[in-house]
């Protein structure tokens, strides 16, 4: 199929599942450690019947585009490491990112550096300590842990995206609300995890902890414990290759740059 | 009437070796596999995208982004358009969302674009339908045995006519709108059988809230719900969008009901395409069952702050209301407010219209 090539800038903010976690730039963490490192991709198929060029492939008429030239990563050397930010169960999409700032749009730059800067503004005042203070358009906690079904509600992709655009790396929670979970992995946002037991109950805002993506660790340095966290499973690929787009591309599903 | 049909394939007519549920069937159609099982991962063929103010510019914008500035969408006919959540505001923001979305709809002339320009009189609107779960359905949008997605987690609604139907984020759509496709999950289901006679003074609200507080706000969560018995076969096809549009209230991907003589009726004048209902096996292996005899049900709320915090409305008699409100995904269909209606006529008061929101 002849495809005709077009090269599309990606924006620094958005798109780039790739540059969410390849770290190169200031840590937002103040206590960092180390930054994340990886090495090169190797995409592993869906344990699916998946096949690129089925019966009915899809011919696609749109121009092919390039993919993030820096691909992140295997998931066995992914690190996170900074402050954590800890919320109770049900935290819903507009405890999030609250239906008023929906108007913003996510894709436009500007908007989403303004979607970062309302991250989790819905909470309510019992969270004395709030994820980005006063006069901040960050946060200082990098990784955000929850209790169960984290990010249930509306489908607004606006939820992972304010979390990453605020600053946040990676969530860690009891369980996850599928829309939520999927807009993650499919944006690259934030890594959406899965702890083993109730750490929002033994963690607190404040504690600096690091999270081993390959050895499916949690670390809590403030406290000395360390917590088992649930293999990524069936979406796992899909982070490894950078978000559905990457993925896709890497298989075959829809076309990529050639080189 | 009966549905058109084109040839029986066997994924229609349950010949195969294990029995699937609905869900599981629709979801082989739309990846064009004999067989499917819960926990696979398939590439599925989109019938409908359905996108509004708030997620549609988003979704245009990766779209573009991932496909090129000159790209065009895969289905002119498959994409529904339906700006309405902020509609009738002064909000700059907000009026250039819907801006960006009639730009999209005429330079992709897409076919179905149920767009708003007067924001003075909603009346002066022929093309507007409100919101977007009601328009789907009464547009002929919702049709047995189809996928349909939206990016908004209600899209479940359309399960009320035995399609699958779930909510997406921006970026999934964003590649609908180039693919066609969707990489899915096929979800394994709990079966709900309701049945005996529904009392009038019942409404599927009831039922699905009857669900939520047993099995609670994370029940469902990665699941499809489906919903049988002779009760679900007495409800209209609005008190089934309604039992199905909660489904996302239990964490559910989607919710089914299967198509019945209702749902072909309402669909007579609705839609001229050809559709093929799917239906469980007799065989087909259900996550767990739960059955309720409704004819025993009382009238339920959810209270604060969760759907699965239910209680009996008698219980919360002696509450007093501070306000009201009627609409939105839920309650938006005209037999809400006839409901509604109803209990204030019953009521013999004076309703606070200060206090009201409809």
């Amino acid at each position: 199929m002849a495809v005709s090539l077009s090269h599309v800038s990606y924006s620094a903010t958005f798109t780039s599942s790739a540059s969410k976690t390849t770290v190169s730039g200031p840590s937002l963490s103040p206590h960092s450690i180390k930054v994340p490192t990886f090495l090169p991709l190797t995409v592993k198929p869906l344990n699916s019947s998946f096949t690129p060029h089925g019966a009915r492939a899809i011919t696609i008429a749109p121009h092919a585009t390039s993919t993030p030239s820096s691909i992140p990563s295997d998931t066995s050397t992914t690190t996170f490491h900074g402050l954590c930010y800890v919320v109770g169960d049900n935290i819903d999409t507009d405890q999030i990112i609250p239906a008023e700032y929906l108007t913003l749009v996510p894709s436009n730059p500007d908007e989403y550096e303004k979607l970062g800067s309302y991250a989790l503004i819905g909470l309510p005042s019992s969270y004395a300590t709030r994820f980005i203070e006063p006069n901040e358009t960050k946060t200082k906690y990098s990784i955000v842990i929850g209790g169960a079904n984290f990010g249930c509600g509306s489908s607004r992709e606006h939820a992972p995206v304010a979390l990453g655009a605020a600053g946040a790396k990676a969530v860690v929670a009891e369980s996850y609300a599928r829309i939520f979970f999927r807009n993650s992995v499919a944006t690259g946002e934030v890594y959406p995890l899965e702890s083993e037991v109730r750490i929002c109950e033994e963690c607190r805002t404040g504690d600096v902890v690091t999270i081993e993506l390959g050895e499916s660790r949690l670390i809590n340095h403030t406290t000395g414990k360390e917590y088992k966290l649930k293999p990524i499973g069936d979406a796992g690929p899909v982070i490894e290759a950078g978000g559905i787009f990457a993925y896709a591309r890497k298989t075959g599903m829809i076309p990529s740059l050639s080189k | 009437m009966a549905p058109q049909q084109s040839e029986r394939k066997t994924y229609t007519t349950g010949s195969v070796k294990t029995g699937m549920t609905m869900t599981e069937k629709i979801l082989a159609r739309a990846s064009e596999k004999q067989q499917l099982n819960p926990g696979d991962n398939v590439w599925v063929n989109v019938d409908i995208l359905m996108t509004h103010d708030v997620c549609g510019p988003g979704s245009i914008g990766i779209f573009k982004k991932e496909f090129g500035e000159k790209a065009k969408v895969w289905d002119r006919e498959k994409i529904v358009i339906i700006p309405d959540h902020y509609i009738f505001t002064s909000d700059e923001r907000a009026n250039r969302n819907v801006d960006i979305l009639r730009d999209f709809c005429g330079e992709q002339n897409i076919k179905y674009f149920y767009d708003i320009k007067d924001l003075s009189n909603f009346q002066a609107n022929p093309d507007y339908k409100g919101v977007c779960h009601v328009a789907l359905a009464q547009e002929g949008h919702c049709r047995p045995g189809e996928v349909l997605l939206g990016t908004d987690s209600h899209t479940c609604t359309a399960g009320a006519f035995g399609q699958f139907a779930t909510g997406i984020g921006n970026t999934d759509a964003g590649f609908v709108l180039g693919t066609g496709k969707v990489l899915l999950k096929v979800p394994p289901t709990l079966r709900f059988v309701m049945d005996g006679e529904m009392p009038h003074y019942l409404l599927a609200k009831d039922l699905i809230l009857q669900i939520i507080g047993e099995i609670s706000v994370a029940g469902a969560t990665y699941k499809s719900m489906e919903f049988v018995g002779t009760t679900v076969e007495s409800l209209n096809m609005e008190e089934r969008m309604t039992l199905c549009n909660m489904v996302v209230e239990a964490g559910g991907k989607n919710g089914v009901v299967p198509a019945d003589s209702t749902t072909f009726k309402y669909l007579e004048d609705k839609t001229s395409v050809p559709y093929e209902p799917v239906y469980s096996d007799a065989q087909a292996s259900f996550l767990s069952e739960y059955r309720f005899d409704i004819s025993k049900l009382e009238p339920l709320v959810a209270k604060p702050h969760s759907p699965d915090n239910r209680a009996l409305a008698r219980e919360c008699k002696d509450v007093k209301i501070d306000r009201v409100y009627i609409g939105s995904c839920t309650g938006g269909k005209t037999e809400d407010f006839l409901a509604a209606a109803k209990v204030f006529l019953a009521s013999r008061k004076k309703v606070d219209n200060k206090r009201m929101y409809v």
